[in-house]
């Protein structure tokens, strides 16, 4: 059984469609990443798969219950992270455990015991008098995630809960959001960071409203770009890019630090020929040219750009 | 957070308690004498000895009393014609000139009933004087005597007038704002959203909201009353309980419009400017609490009737001021409940939808 299923997903805001005739499923127990830019539609879908957000039309049974007409139920099985840091910072650590506890029904024995894992997987043993504002925030992220699975819901929707959060920390989240889906909890999150998609079983990219792509990682990388990729290495990158883009076998190009990725239109071009180009006939150093199998930022860079052109037309 | 909300009133009432003084105490006074008699001078006398009038000036001629009332260094200029003593002796009518700089007209109107008092006084004291010189029994039981007398407030002093009202406005004031900002806050804050997805019904949530600002709104009125009874010395002379009670009431329609505002704002910043001049000043204006609703505009009067804090102000002013109770004021206490209950109501509603 799916853990969400959501049919045809639409919110219009007058006349803006801020999520336009959405479709995906999510199975039990995995990590769901959920990719876009910002303004994409994440936050909004979200909101309406917790019930908080009426959808224009389509619906979504989340945990076997219907958004539309059976929020309520929704809301006793699931667990939300939002955006925004959603705990009171002018209360202290215990109390906030003990203020959204309380909303749950949590008491004696139960509430100990999870009062006591939430303080552990925060990092917060002996802090529990701690305010909470003053709390680092990479430790707060994580009591808000504790807090918000202190009932054990079977899904969590996390919006956004690594932004503006150092990498050692990001990292210890994903511990955290790994030993809740090793438990047997569904975690859908969404990111901006493309290193975290890695770690979601599987993907779904939206742009302006739109689902654009789905799959797992490995699926993702081999089913959308079927052109070869080449990653040059070379002295002057802005001067070699624009170089390369006069040409017609380029296909589109990114920058990556010192690097370029080049998404050829014509298979038979190979390493020899960038060569040719940027060394033999510009005279740039060329240090490196290597095909490589595309990246997600790749594919992803890739299916945007289409999708916005597509749109323009 | 806390010292603030239950200092500020406590500020507020003592300030505007002093402010709130418009009692006459001095009356800055010029003289003219033209006459220079004996019966003069003993009538200026009488103004002095009253203990209201303060003689600054005596003037010889009208240029001085213009420019000492257009400078407004006076507020009455009295000036005695020059046959005062003769006209008086042939038992002739004497007039009198007084000028007021008028621009307070009430304190203006508050000096002309004190002049008037002295010169009654001192017409009678004339009568019984000539007709005891023609060796008549003296009777003044023709004559009229004057008397005023004022009920509820005896002392005449605004402040005990005013200090019940500034009471009224200091709960309004205290859960208005609280009450809109404290939303509006959890819902820039981001904490609202958590509570909604939380299985918390939305009656829960609003009672959440206001039973600890009913509490605070009453912690709010003790400390002000404590202040007007031991500090100002007023007392309140109808039933305590009967105030709190009705104080309720006004707080509960108090709390549907701060919960109104959360849900028409979305900044704190909003709900602060929504509460104080969209609501609070014009309620203020409107409630009767420093102007008589009798002068104004009909329409605007009919738009008195909407304003709660009127009459909260009406039922505090009866019980502290005349000690009456819930037979006198049962129609102001059943709009208080009845609006109470319909802006809680209506806001609830409101602030549901807005959140689904
Ligand atoms: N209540 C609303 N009324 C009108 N427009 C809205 C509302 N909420 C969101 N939008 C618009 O819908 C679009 C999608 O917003 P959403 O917050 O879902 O994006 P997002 O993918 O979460 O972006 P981000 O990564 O910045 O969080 C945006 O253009 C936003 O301005
Ligand atoms: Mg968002």
């Amino acid at each position: 059984m799916n853990a969400i299923e959501v049919n045809n997903l639409t919110k219009e805001f007058g006349k803006f469609t801020a999520v336009d005739n959405v479709n995906f499923n999510v199975k039990q127990g995995e990590i769901f990443g959920f990719l876009g830019a910002n303004g994409a539609g994440k936050s909004t879908t979200i909101r309406m798969l917790i019930g908080i957000l009426e959808p224009t039309s389509g619906d979504a049974l989340v945990s076997g219950y219907s958004i539309k007409n059976q929020s309520d139920l929704v809301k006793k099985n699931i667990g939300y992270m939002s955006q925004k840091f959603s705990l009171y910072n002018d209360l202290t650590v215990v109390e906030n455990i003990r203020f959204f506890a309380g909303i749950y029904g949590l008491d004696g024995k139960k509430y100990e015991e999870r009062k006591k894992w939430v303080l552990k997987v925060a990092n917060l043993e002996n802090m529990e008098n701690v305010i909470t504002s003053s709390l680092p925030g990479g430790i707060k992220q994580r009591l808000a995630l504790g807090t918000a699975v202190i009932h054990e819901p079977k899904i969590v929707f996390l919006d956004e809960p690594t932004s503006g959060v150092d990498p050692i920390s990001r990292r210890n989240f994903w511990d955290l959001i790994n030993e809740l889906s090793d438990g047997g909890t569904t975690v859908l999150v969404t990111t901006h960071y493309l290193d975290e998609a890695e770690f979601c079983n599987d993907i779904i990219l939206i742009n302006a409203g739109k689902l654009i792509a789905q799959g797992n990682s490995t699926e993702l990388k081999s089913n959308y770009i079927k052109n070869p990729i080449l990653e040059i290495e070379s002295d002057r990158v802005v001067d070699s890019l624009e170089i390369l883009e006069k040409e017609k076998w380029v296909g589109e190009t990114s920058i990556f630090g010192n690097y370029i990725h080049v998404i050829l239109n014509d298979s038979t071009i190979n390493e020899q020929h960038i060569y040719q180009l940027l060394q033999e006939k510009n005279g740039i150093a060329v240090k490196r040219v290597e095909k490589i199998t595309p990246t997600l930022e790749d594919v992803f860079i890739h299916l945007i750009e289409k999708d916005s052109k597509k749109n323009v037309q | 957070m806390l010292v603030v909300i239950f200092m500020a009133p406590i500020l507020q009432l003592i300030f505007l308690g002093y402010a709130a003084n418009m009692d006459v105490n001095v009356i800055h006074t010029t003289i003219y004498d033209q006459d220079k008699t004996s019966t003069s001078r003993d009538f200026i006398k009488r103004f002095e000895q009253s203990g209201y009038f303060k003689l600054d000036y005596y003037v010889d001629n009208y240029d001085e009393v213009t420019d000492l009332l257009n400078e407004g260094k006076t507020l009455v200029a009295i000036i005695i014609p020059k046959d005062f003593e003769k006209k008086i002796k042939r038992r002739e009518t004497a007039p009198l000139q007084t000028l007021f700089e008028g621009s307070d007209g009430n304190k203006a109107s508050i000096a002309l009933g004190f002049i008037q008092g002295i010169t009654t006084k001192f017409s009678q004291g004339i009568v019984a004087e000539t007709k005891d010189k023609l060796g008549m029994k003296i009777s003044l039981s023709g004559s009229l005597v004057p008397e005023v007398r004022v009920w509820y407030n005896p002392e005449m002093k605004t402040r005990n007038y005013m200090v019940p009202g500034i009471l009224g406005l200091i709960l309004m004031i205290s859960t208005i704002s609280l009450m809109s900002m404290a939303v509006v806050r959890e819902r820039e804050i981001g904490t609202l959203e958590q509570l909604i997805v939380t299985p918390i019904k939305n009656y829960q949530l609003i009672l959440g909201k206001l039973i600890p600002f009913t509490l605070i709104g009453f912690v709010v009125l003790i400390i002000v009353l404590v202040i007007m009874t031991q500090w100002f010395g007023i007392v309140v002379r109808g039933n305590k309980l009967f105030l709190l009670f009705t104080a309720l009431l006004f707080v509960l329609s108090n709390l549907g419009i701060g919960l109104f505002i959360s849900t028409v704002s979305k900044t704190q910043q909003q709900a602060m400017m929504a509460s104080v001049f969209a609501i609070m000043m014009p309620m203020i204006y409107l409630s009767g609490f420093a102007f008589p609703i009798e002068n104004m505009p009909k329409v605007v009067q009919y738009i008195t009737y909407i304003i709660p804090l009127k009459y909260f102000i009406i039922i505090i002013r009866g019980i502290v001021l005349k000690g009456i109770g819930f037979s006198s004021l049962w129609l102001e206490t059943l709009i208080l409940f009845g609006m109470g209950i319909a802006l809680l109501i209506f806001s609830s509603l409101r602030f549901s939808k807005k959140i689904e």
